[in-house]
């Protein structure tokens, strides 16, 4: 369960930029590799928040797909899990996109 | 009248604060002004951060740090008591459970030095427990440290300790599909240690499928067959960790 962890550091961080201020909402991009539950992340951030400055705040979550490049052919990969292989059949993948695990901004009162 | 927020308080009475979120001392309306903060930041900044400063530190010391990451019971603390033993590198370790000193007694009493942190309800190690406890280690230069982390092929994936490289230790008594159940973890190990080999007439465990799985997941990964209880394949281990040692 590192969601527990990773909504404390989202916590921390928010609480750290917002200057003191009541955070009203969090916006956060989870990437589909990131091995990040979105669902468990929200329901960790609701428990973990209590008490903070970020308590009661909407945390919006943007999910980024998995995307890779194919180093044999170039082509384009979307990919669910953490691996895959291109339609070339090659597997030699260069990732894109989809292990972002960042804090976009915030809307302070 | 105030101009930020049209209300008549006296300029002195009350304080802006970046042009637009402001007290009054005076009166006790509020006003729900939304502010707007960019970020762009990474959610684990900040024990990202830490490692590096870790890494610096230990490269500085010539000192070579592997973090040891398996599920439960795969034999992580057999196989250093007996690399602390036989391996011939000077080394500590430092020992991640979420409760006792069991293993770092066991660790001392294979006659090297060992901290044991304790993670309580934590499942995983992070960057700044790893500091505190090489502070209290304090490595001989030039030897490697082992950092056992707590059992969990999940959580300890997502947090850079500040080591050289992780080093997966799968058995032979769990399946032999775990690389494609546990992608993460496979994907970032340096080095697959497949334990327990002297079992293999007794479970229903294909290598040569555990193998397939893990190059599914990590192309390149070398996985070294080993057996912590009767020795076998170790010498590829103290090979490997020569070959790394600076």
């Amino acid at each position: 369960m590192h969601e527990l962890g990773i909504a404390q550091q989202v916590i921390e961080l928010a609480a750290e930029r917002s200057d003191g201020a009541r955070i009203s909402r969090i916006v956060l991009e989870v990437g589909r590799l990131s091995a990040v539950l979105p669902d468990a992340l929200r329901f960790c951030f609701d428990a973990a928040s209590e008490g903070t400055p970020a308590a009661g705040a909407e945390l919006q979550i943007i999910e980024v797909p998995g995307v890779a490049r194919c180093r044999q052919c170039g082509g384009r990969v979307e990919l669910e899990r953490p691996y895959g292989r291109c339609a070339c059949g090659g597997d030699d993948l260069e990732w894109v996109s989809g292990e972002e695990l960042r804090i976009k901004e915030l809307e302070v009162t | 009248m105030c101009a930020t927020c049209g209300c008549g308080g006296e300029p002195q009475k009350h304080e802006h604060d970046h042009g637009e979120h402001h007290h009054h001392r005076d009166h006790d309306h509020h006003h729900h002004h939304h502010r707007v903060v960019r970020v762009e930041e990474d959610v684990l900044a900040k024990n990202s951060r830490i490692a590096e400063r870790t890494r610096g530190w230990l490269a500085a010391r010539r000192v070579l740090a592997l973090n040891l990451v398996s599920s439960p019971g795969a034999g992580k603390t057999s196989l250093l008591e007996r690399t602390v033993r036989e391996s011939g590198l000077p080394a500590a370790v430092i020992e991640g459970d979420q409760a006792t000193e069991r293993d770092a007694e066991r660790i001392r009493a294979a006659g090297v030095r060992a901290v044991q942190v304790n993670t309580g309800t934590g499942c995983h190690l992070d960057a700044e427990m790893v500091a505190r406890a090489l502070e209290e280690l304090d490595p001989e230069p030039g030897s490697v440290v082992f950092i056992e982390n707590v059992g969990n092929l999940v959580c300890p994936a997502l947090f850079d300790l500040g080591e050289q490289a992780k080093v997966l230790v799968a058995s032979t008594t769990e399946g032999d599909d775990k690389p494609l159940k546990y992608p993460h973890m496979f994907r970032a190990a340096r080095l697959v240690l497949l334990n327990k080999v002297d079992l293999l007439a007794h479970v229903r465990f294909d290598p040569a499928r555990f193998l397939a799985c893990a190059r599914e997941v990590n192309r390149r990964v070398p996985v070294l067959q080993v057996s912590a209880e009767d020795g076998e394949g170790l010498a590829a281990w103290y090979g490997w960790l020569r070959d790394l040692h600076p």
